[in-house]
């Protein structure tokens, strides 16, 4: 029994230090061994693999499967404004087609919502050999299986202990380094330490994930002063940008183990967590983030606009606050491939653990991330279009699809007045100062 | 016959398969359900096209009666056309997306569109911005010119005539991009 205790002894301290000299020591000192890119090399080409049998092993079935709808969606969309379908030729009178288009609109939203579908995973073009995206794939070949097999095998019993080890190990040093050097007195050296020990944990954690992050026009980096905005898809995406740079965060004050880490953090670097009651107070916010983007000293601001958590294929409406701060804003465009692990976090599916755990087995987290020429408003614009201004500029960047509707509808009822808006519209049609127009009596014509 | 149903239910089946592959694969069966959509929530006309769904008296929908009325919005194959005529008419033909409308219009569902049920879609469509004298010389001058037999209300066959001229196949369908 001892030599077996002495064993498992040996065996753990072995295995973590390997970790530390493989994993830790390059995040710490920012260098790359190569050992991830190796494993994404041959991750690629076994995906690569698995796609070929598949489409080989696929029969044609009858009727034909429908394909997986492109990004563009799935049924023909008619974009003409409501005034040009029925207003037509300057007529101002009723006839019984206007139903058609409220009708058509209403069933194409039916067939298709635009909106809630962004609430949820994205689907893939091929299967990536994970069980829980195998919605429409079923058995092809036996070789396929044994490679499913084989990586169900390597993800839960060998990558998901190295991957916890890695983030409790990042975790840990996070809390601990953060509040050394926040007994350090304020200059130049508490800074310099405080900058190290953030971008080591991230680094941390991101191998953690397994993350391989591509960052694009790293000239346009967020400079200090300035708000750094960026599209959002789950927790995570904070630690990707982290991993480059360091930023202040903004942020709710949590209990539990974020809250250990928020009140760890904040002695080391001048985050800006608020509480739950200020949060409401939207001048409070407004003076305090002004107040830190004004100390020119001070890290750039990471703001997240949506305000939850979308599936990374469009960009929801962004809310006008953070642009009514002022000073500079630098857009961030993340763009996450689905194909080796979805980073999207459904919160009404999954609560955080059970979505830390799917991370942890996924493949991988492969991201790319673009950093934008700097945005400042414009002479007479207002907060709303300019934040509109630079989410366009962002889903042009990213690929993404832009949509105007708010992502609060995850959880809420959309507004009344979208629908009065849509009313107020057609009656315009109907009457104009009170009058209306005169045709010949009998068929209605196109 | 055999022929207009295939490709009648071929077309559902592409669109069965379609929600059964999608990640949308709710099974809407309540009117809340097709609340939850945004798009459809705006819609001024929302309310009368879920009621579509529903047969009378029932609070669910379930599969197949979703199909059935998604199938009015078919396309008309040109193919179609010269079947024989002696089967059932196809839901989407053009006279059955025209009834699909006049149901829209007929709140009681008596087969005839009064002046009362027209009004109320006609406060509908336009919500607050039309006063109710406005609403109501609109709707009068609407019967009076479609009215034929002078019943004051508006029958199916004097609703067909009245939009026969518009192209309701174009204005009533949904195509798939494959």
């Amino acid at each position: 029994m001892e030599e077996l205790g002495s064993l498992a002894v040996w065996l753990g301290a072995a295995w973590l230090s390997l970790v530390f000299a493989l994993i830790v020591l390059p995040s710490a000192l920012g260098v790359s061994l190569g050992i991830s890119e190796a494993y994404m090399w041959v991750l690629v080409k076994t995906l690569e693999w698995a796609t070929i049998r598949i489409e080989k092993g696929v029969k044609k079935p009858q009727p034909q499967m429908l394909k997986i709808p492109a990004a563009n969606g799935i049924i023909e969309r008619d974009e003409t404004p409501m005034e040009k379908e029925i207003a037509g030729l300057h007529r101002m009178e009723f006839r019984f087609s206007d139903i058609f288009y409220f009708c058509r609109k209403g069933f194409e939203a039916i067939v298709e919502d635009e909106v809630t579908q962004r609430f949820s995973s994205e689907e893939l073009v091929s299967w990536n050999l994970l069980t829980r995206t195998n919605v429409n794939f079923h058995y092809v070949s036996l070789r396929l299986t044994v490679v499913w097999v084989i990586g169900v095998m390597v993800r839960y019993c060998f990558l998901l202990p190295l991957r916890f080890t890695l983030a409790a190990i990042g975790i840990t040093s996070m809390i601990v380094g953060t509040t050394v050097v926040g007994q350090l007195p304020n200059g130049s050296l508490k800074n310099y330490l405080s900058e190290v020990v953030h971008l080591t944990c991230s680094r941390i954690l991101v191998r953690a994930l397994s993350g391989t992050i591509h960052y694009h026009n790293k000239e346009n980096k967020p400079q200090k002063g300035g708000i750094c905005v960026a599209n959002h898809t789950s927790p995570i995406d904070a630690i990707i940008l982290t991993n480059d740079g360091c930023y202040a965060m903004v942020g709710q004050v949590h209990g539990g183990l974020m809250g250990v880490i928020q009140r760890a953090t904040v002695k080391a670097c001048p985050h800006v967590w608020f509480e739950r009651s200020e949060i409401k107070d939207r001048h409070l916010v407004t003076k305090r983030l002004r107040e830190h983007v004004a100390d020119k000293n001070k890290l750039p601001i990471l703001i997240f606009p949506e305000g939850t958590c979308i599936n990374n294929t469009s960009v929801m409406m962004f809310k006008k606050g953070s642009f009514e701060i002022g000073g500079t804003i630098y857009p961030v465009a993340i763009k996450y491939d689905p194909q080796f692990g979805d980073a999207f976090w459904n919160s009404s599916k999954y609560n955080i653990v059970s979505y830390l755990l799917r991370i942890m087995t996924s493949w991988a987290i492969v991201c790319h991330v673009w950093y934008m020429p700097p945005m400042v408003r414009k002479e007479g614009e207002d907060a709303v279009q300019f934040a509109n201004r630079v989410r366009s500029a962002i889903a042009r960047q990213g690929g993404l699809t832009e949509l105007p509707w708010d992502g609060g509808l995850k959880r809420a009822k959309v507004k009344d007045s979208f629908k009065e808006e849509q009313q107020k519209n057609y009656s315009k049609m109907l009457v104009r100062n009170g009058s209306q127009g005169n045709l010949p009596a009998g068929t209605e014509s196109d | 016959m055999m022929a207009s149903r295939t490709v009648q239910h071929n077309w559902n089946l592409d669109l069965c398969t379609y929600f059964l592959n999608s990640s949308l694969q709710l099974l809407w069966t309540h009117r809340e359900d097709f609340q939850r959509i945004p798009e459809l929530a705006i819609n001024p006309l929302g309310d009368r096209i879920i009621n579509a769904f529903f047969s009378e008296g029932e609070d669910q929908v379930n599969f197949r009666g979703f199909m059935r009325t998604l199938a009015h919005f078919r396309p008309i194959e040109d193919n179609e056309k010269s079947k024989d005529q002696n089967g059932p008419e196809p839901l989407n033909s053009r006279s059955n997306k025209l009834h699909f409308a006049f149901r829209l219009y007929d709140l009681d569902k008596d087969d005839k569109i009064s002046r009362d049920e027209l009004l109320q879609v006609l406060r509908m469509m336009v919500g607050v911005n039309i006063s109710d004298e406005q609403l109501g010389s609109i709707a009068d001058r609407t019967i009076q010119e479609a009215d034929q037999d002078g019943d004051c209300a508006i029958s199916f066959a004097e609703f067909v005539k009245v939009l026969e001229k518009v192209d309701v196949e174009q204005k009533m369908s949904i195509r798939f991009l494959h």
